[in-house]
């Protein structure tokens, strides 16, 4: 195995498959300028779980030119390869099965078997198919889906070692669209919930963490700000914050006001 | 697995045959390893997986698999996505 290992016994910590990591942002590689970007952009956000895809290699392709890996080096990172472009289960299983070789028998993976191209929507019958098949081959399988909240228990009940749901359609910076599916997902799970996909801007990260979410995955949020290095930056502050206030409990919501200095004592 | 029947051009110093690597058909000298394919593509010391006809072969064994014409290998790696 070539996964990283965080620290062990860190407070408040996010556990995935038996690890533990500090960091609740999960960040995606794809859509940047360049591969110095990309690095740049993970390393501010202080992800320690950062997404990639498996493709075919460019034969035309010059010796020495870089390589992803080698900006975000597995022994650093815990790499999840992702099966996106995949629009059924075979492809999907094909994909994983690839990733384990390219990564030395690593066996976490991003599962998301597509239903169409407008939407990206996940296939979710040919998902929970997929993700029957992984775990019985040894993948620690990390699920995205839609926020059917029956869909992610049955995932769960499969042996996925987290439930993704998404806030938005992927790419569309929407935001959290069903705060009470969310809710539900997480009120009912016993693997990590992670939002996968929606988030917008700093705003939306927050919000999905104030839910009760164990971790937000992004990456066109911070791929497509204007300058995403610093978008990288506000999403590390807005998941912190986010889980510090899902932490602390929230005050009441109240219709009127309440003064918040002591009417005893007034001088007027 | 059958070799390629077919004649071959005369002009090739060489005996060559024809394989499809990523979906491309590619002339390679006959019998070569998967290890001496990655060397020619120039892809030698990078971090890859490889499928050939559908079977994914370990990066250990790439020495000893020799390749036949007709053969379709994959050769993959992992590029940015979310």
């Amino acid at each position: 195995m070539t996964q990283a290992q965080p620290t062990q016994s860190l407070p408040d910590a996010l556990r995935i498959a038996g690890r533990s990591y500090a960091s609740r942002l999960l960040v995606g590689t794809g859509k940047y300028k360049d591969l110095e970007q990309t690095r740049r952009a993970v390393e501010a956000s202080g992800a320690e779980i950062v997404t990639v895809a498996v493709r075919r290699t460019n034969l035309g392709q010059k010796p020495g030119e870089p390589n992803l890996l080698d900006v975000l080096p597995p022994d650093r990172y815990t790499i999840l390869p992702n099966t996106a472009g995949c629009y059924s289960a075979e492809d999907a299983l094909r994909t994983c099965r690839l990733a384990r070789e390219l990564l030395d028998d690593h066996r976490l993976v991003k599962l998301e078997v597509l239903g169409d191209a407008k939407t990206l929507f996940p296939d979710v019958t040919a998902t929970l198919a997929a993700a029957e098949q992984l775990v019985k081959e040894g993948f620690e399988v990390m699920v995205y889906t839609s926020d059917d909240p029956i869909i992610a228990k049955r995932l769960e009940e499969l042996g996925c070692v987290a439930v993704m749901p998404l806030a938005a359609p992927i790419g569309s910076g929407l935001g959290v669209q069903n705060r009470y599916n969310i809710l539900s997902i997480i009120e009912n799970a016993r693997v990590p919930i992670i939002v996968d996909a929606g988030v917008g801007t700093a705003s939306d990260a927050a919000i999905a963490m104030e839910l009760g979410c164990d971790g937000v995955l992004m990456n066109t949020a911070i791929a497509e700000a204007r300058d995403p290095v610093l978008m990288a930056s506000a999403m590390k502050h807005a998941i912190i914050g986010g889980r510090e206030a899902f932490r602390a409990g929230r005050m009441p919501r109240r219709r009127y006001a309440s003064a918040s200095s002591p009417l005893d004592g007034t001088v007027v | 697995m059958k070799r390629s029947d077919a004649p071959l051009p005369v002009y090739f110093l060489a005996i060559v045959m024809q394989i499809v690597v990523n979906g491309e058909n590619t002339a390679v000298s006959e019998g070569i390893t998967l290890a001496e394919l990655v060397g020619s593509l120039q892809l030698a010391g990078q971090r890859l997986a490889i499928e050939l006809n559908g079977d994914i072969v370990p990066r250990s064994r790439w020495p000893e698999v020799h390749l036949n014409g007709g053969d379709r290998a994959e050769i993959v790696r992992a590029i940015g996505g979310g």
